[in-house]
C-alpha cells in the first residue's frame, strides 16, 4: 500500500476512472490548463485532453448546468467547483435539476454526475469562504453526499461517486489536500452509505465526518493516555447515512459525542442524535453532547477564529462530560 | 466520600413520602442501617436508614414535609468534608444538560465558578470518584485537574433554596440505568445518584446491591412468584372475547355480584359455646368466615386467581386479605396461607394485623400479596353490600352482620341467624356459574361451621 496525500489519492482516483470509462469528463475553473486551483487534476490535461479536461469561464451555474445537460444525454460529468462557497451560484442546478431529474422526468433521465471541491474552513479565510455545507445538500432527497477524512476514502468514495447513477456531492478539504495516509493500490472501492469505526474503543462514541476525523483521532489518541478508549465513527457519507454503524456503537459505548465542522442548527448532529435517540434509547447513560462550530459568521482574526472552530479540547470536554467524569 | 439520604420508595406504589419525625440530629454520627427518620408511605410509617457512615450533616426535609421519592433529605459525610455541591444539588436543575450544549461544549463559554466552588479544598474527592467501577470508569487522568464544578452547576449552594418540597424532585435516571436496573430487580429508590443533579447512572446501578432496596417488593411478589404455587391458565378465544368485551361495557373490570343468604344459627351457637369454653377460645363470625373462605377457595382454585391480562393465574396457595379500615382509608393485610391455620390462628393474626394496620405500623410485605380478599361491614349494621376488586384479585366478598329473621324451614315459619354475603367477580376470570358454585361451598362451611375446626 502507498502512502498518498489526499489530493494525489483524489487525482488517482479521477485518472483511474477517466481511463476506464470515456463517457466520464472533468470541467470547472482552471481544471485544465492550470492543474486545478488545488492540484488536484494534475497532469490530467496532457493525458486526456481538452476534450475530457475542460476549463469553463468563472460561472458556477452556467457550467453545472452544462454537467446536468451532458448527464442528461448519457456522459458521466464530473464538475469542480473552486470551493463550496462558491458553488451557492449553482445550487439551483444542483437542488433543482440535477437532484430532481430522476424523479419528474419520470425515470427517463438518470444523472451520473459528481459535483465536487473543498468544503468548510481553511485558515483565515473569513466568513465568506469558510463554511461547511453538507447538512444543506444532505437536507435533499436525490442527492447523495459523500465527505472522505483520509486518503483511502478520497480515492475509494470518489470511484464509487462516478460510477454512481445519481448526482453525487463530494466534499473535501482545503485543509485535507496535504494530509498523508496508506491507500490500497488498484481499484479500491469505498462503498456510498456505510461508516467505518476508525478506532474501537469502549467509553464514548465519536461520530463525527469530513475533516473532524482528524480532529477525532487525535482526541483518541490523547484520550488514550488517560486511560479513556473512544469509538471515532467515520460516517463517510452523510446521505445515505449509516444508521446501523452508529446504533451499534452507541448500543456499546452508552454514550455519545457528535463531532462536525458546520453550524450547530439543524446540522448534521441533529440528524446523527435523532437516529441515536430512536435507535439507542435504553442505551443511553448520558445525553448526547454536540460539538460544531459556534454560531457565528466565521470570523477573520485568528485567535477568534481559532475559538469558533470545533477542536479536539472541545471535543474532549465533552467526551468527558458524557462519562460524567467533568 | 459523601452519601446522599433521600426520599426512597418505601412501599411498591410509593410516590410521595411524609417525614414524619427526625431521629437524628445535625451532627450526630450514624452508620449505615441507622434509622435516621420516620416516613410515612402511602400506606404506613415506615423508617428510613442510613445507606453510609459519617456523621449527618445537613438535614434539608423538616418534620412534616412531603417530598417525592427520591428528593435529597439530607447528607451523610466525613465532619470536615465540604457538601456545599451536594447541598446545592438538591435546587432542581433548570433543564438537562444537553440543551444547553454550546456551553456544555465549550468549556470557555462556562460561566465562572461560583464563590461556593472556588472555596471547595482541592482535596474534595469528586462524588464519583469513589463510585468509580473499572469496567464503567476510565483510570482518572493523572494530570492536575481545573477546578471540579459541582454535579450540578445551576446550584447555587443555599441550604434554604434546596428545600426538598421544590418541585422537580423526581428522580432523574438515565435510560441505560433504567433499563439495567429493572433487568437485575434493582429498584431505583434505593440506588444513589452520581450523576449531574443526583441523575443515577450505569455505574450507580451497577454499584447498587441487587437486594438492597429492592426486598420490600420482592418478598410479596416472591411470595406469589414460587413455582408450583400456581398455575397459569392459558386465555382461550371465548375467554379473550369475554374479556374484551365485557370490559368495554363495565369499565376496567367487568364486575358482577352474586348475593346469597346464609343460616348463620350454628355459627352463631358455636361462637357461644367456645366462648363458655374460656376466654382464650374466643373467635369472632369474621374470623368464622375467614376460614370458611379459605377452605372454599382450595376447592375453588378457578375463584382463588388473579386477571394477568393475557393470562388467568390459579393460585394453589390461599392468601386472605382482609379490608381494615383505618383513620383515612383502608388497608388489606393478609392472611397467608389462610386454609392451613387454625380457627384460633386465624383469630389471633386477625386481630394482630387489625391493630397493626390502625398504628400504620403494617410492613409493605403484609398487606400485598392476596390472592382473594373478604370485607366485613357487619359491625357497621350494613347487612349487605358490594365490595370493588382489588385488582388483579379476580373477587372479592363482601360479609353483612348476623340478624334474626324470620324464615320457612321445611314449612315452619321460625326465627334464625342469618347473614348475606355478595360476591363481586371480575368476569373476565370468573363466571357466573363458577361464582355461584364457589358461594356454595361457603355456605356448606358456614352452615356446617364444625368443619371449620375439625
Amino acid at each position: 500500500m502507498a502512502v498518498l496525500t489526499y489530493r494525489d489519492a483524489l487525482t488517482q482516483a479521477l485518472r483511474e476512472e477517466l481511463q476506464r470509462d470515456d463517457r466520464v469528463f472533468l470541467m470547472g475553473e482552471e481544471v485544465a490548463q492550470y492543474n486545478g486551483a488545488y492540484k488536484v487534476s494534475k497532469g490530467l490535461l496532457d493525458e486526456f485532453g481538452p476534450m475530457r479536461i475542460v476549463d469553463t469561464p468563472i460561472t458556477e451555474l452556467g457550467f453545472a448546468g452544462v454537467g446536468v445537460g451532458a448527464a442528461m444525454v448519457g456522459l458521466r460529468p464530473i464538475v469542480e467547483f473552486m470551493t463550496w462557497n462558491f458553488a451557492l451560484l449553482a445550487l439551483d442546478e444542483v437542488v433543482n435539476a440535477a437532484a430532481k431529474m430522476l424523479y419528474m422526468s419520470g425515470g427517463q433521465f438518470k444523472m451520473p454526475m459528481v459535483f465536487r471541491g473543498p468544503n468548510g474552513a481553511a485558515l483565515q479565510l473569513s466568513a465568506q469562504h469558510s463554511q461547511a455545507w453538507e447538512s444543506w445538500l444532505a437536507h435533499i432527497p436525490g442527492l447523495k453526499v459523500c465527505t472522505p477524512g483520509t486518503p483511502a476514502d478520497a480515492k475509494g468514495l470518489l470511484k464509487s461517486a462516478i460510477r454512481d447513477d445519481n448526482p453525487v456531492v463530494f466534499l473535501e478539504g482545503e485543509m485535507l489536500y496535504n494530509t498523508k495516509g496508506e491507500v490500497p493500490d488498484g481499484d479500491h472501492i469505498v462503498p456510498l452509505g456505510v461508516a467505518e469505526v476508525k478506532r474501537q474503543g469502549d467509553h464514548c462514541s465519536v461520530i463525527t465526518h469530513g475533516k473532524m476525523v482528524l480532529v477525532a483521532m487525535r482526541v483518541a489518541d490523547d484520550l488514550a493516555k488517560e486511560g479513556i478508549n473512544i469509538d471515532v465513527v467515520d460516517l463517510r457519507t452523510v446521505r445515505p447515512i449509516d444508521v446501523e454503524a452508529i446504533s451499534r456503537s452507541v448500543q456499546k459505548t452508552n454514550r455519545a459525542v457528535v463531532l462536525e465542522e458546520g453550524w450547530e442548527i439543524c446540522g448534521m448532529g441533529s440528524q446523527v442524535v435523532d437516529f441515536i435517540q430512536r435507535e439507542c434509547f435504553d442505551d443511553l447513560d448520558a445525553p448526547v453532547l454536540r460539538v460544531h462550530q459556534e454560531d457565528v459568521p466565521m470570523p477573520y482574526a485568528k485567535n477568534l477564529e481559532r475559538a469558533a472552530k470545533p477542536d479536539a479540547g472541545k471535543t474532549i470536554a465533552a467526551i468527558k462530560k458524557v462519562m460524567y467524569l467533568d | 466520600m459523601a452519601t446522599k439520604v433521600t426520599m426512597e420508595a418505601l412501599s411498591p406504589t410509593m410516590e410521595e413520602g411524609r417525614l414524619v419525625k427526625w431521629t437524628k440530629n445535625e451532627g450526630d454520627q450514624v452508620k449505615s442501617g441507622d434509622v435516621l427518620a420516620e416516613v410515612e408511605t402511602d400506606k404506613a410509617v415506615m423508617e428510613l436508614v442510613a445507606r453510609g457512615d459519617g456523621v449527618l450533616r445537613k438535614r434539608l426535609a423538616n418534620e412534616g414535609d412531603a417530598s417525592p421519592v427520591g428528593t435529597l433529605l439530607a447528607v451523610i459525610a466525613a465532619p470536615d468534608e465540604n457538601i456545599d455541591s451536594i447541598v446545592g444539588s438538591a435546587v432542581p436543575a433548570a433543564a438537562p444538560a444537553a440543551s444547553s450544549a454550546p456551553a456544555a461544549a465549550a468549556p470557555s463559554a462556562r460561566p465562572a465558578p461560583s464563590p461556593t466552588q472556588a472555596q471547595s479544598p482541592p482535596s474534595t474527592p469528586p462524588p464519583q470518584q469513589a463510585a468509580a467501577t473499572p469496567s464503567v470508569a476510565p483510570p482518572r487522568p493523572a494530570a492536575p485537574r481545573p477546578p471540579a464544578p459541582p454535579a450540578a452547576p445551576r446550584g447555587n449552594g443555599s441550604a434554604q433554596a434546596a428545600a426538598p418540597s421544590a418541585p422537580g424532585g423526581r428522580q432523574r435516571s438515565s435510560p441505560l440505568a433504567r433499563r439495567l436496573a429493572n433487568e437485575r430487580g434493582i429498584q431505583l429508590g434505593a440506588v444513589q445518584g452520581t450523576g449531574p443533579g443526583g441523575r443515577i447512572v450505569k455505574r450507580d446501578v451497577e454499584n447498587a446491591k441487587a437486594a438492597g432496596g429492592g426486598a420490600a417488593r420482592s418478598a410479596a411478589a416472591d411470595r406469589l412468584a414460587t413455582e408450583g404455587d400456581f398455575k397459569d391458565v392459558p386465555l382461550t378465544q371465548i375467554r379473550k372475547t369475554i374479556a374484551r368485551r365485557l370490559a368495554e361495557s363495565n369499565g376496567p373490570v367487568p364486575t358482577f355480584f352474586l348475593t346469597a343468604e346464609y343460616d348463620a344459627t350454628r355459627g352463631a351457637e358455636l361462637r357461644t359455646q367456645l366462648l363458655e369454653m374460656g376466654e382464650q377460645y374466643k373467635v369472632s363470625f369474621n374470623d368464622i368466615v375467614i376460614k370458611a373462605v379459605a377452605l372454599s377457595l382450595a376447592e375453588h382454585p378457578e375463584v382463588n386467581a388473579h386477571w394477568l391480562g393475557d393470562k388467568i393465574r390459579h393460585f394453589n396457595r390461599i392468601h386472605v386479605a382482609m379490608a381494615v379500615a383505618v383513620e383515612d382509608g383502608l388497608i388489606t393485610p393478609v392472611l397467608f396461607d389462610a386454609d392451613r391455620m387454625t380457627l384460633w390462628e386465624i383469630s389471633e393474626k386477625a386481630r394482630e394485623l387489625a391493630k397493626k394496620a390502625r398504628e400504620r405500623r403494617l410492613m409493605p410485605e403484609e398487606y400485598t400479596g392476596a390472592t382473594f380478599t373478604v370485607s366485613n361491614l357487619g359491625m357497621f349494621g350494613i347487612d349487605q353490600f358490594t365490595a370493588i376488586i382489588n385488582p388483579p384479585e379476580a373477587g372479592i366478598l363482601a360479609i353483612g352482620g348476623v340478624e334474626e329473621k324470620p324464615v320457612v324451614i321445611e314449612g315452619q315459619l321460625v326465627v334464625r341467624e342469618r347473614m348475606r354475603v355478595t360476591m363481586s367477580c371480575d368476569h373476565r376470570a370468573v363466571d357466573g356459574a363458577t361464582g355461584a358454585k364457589f358461594l356454595q361451598t361457603v355456605k356448606r362451611y358456614i352452615e356446617n361451621p364444625l368443619s371449620l375446626i375439625i
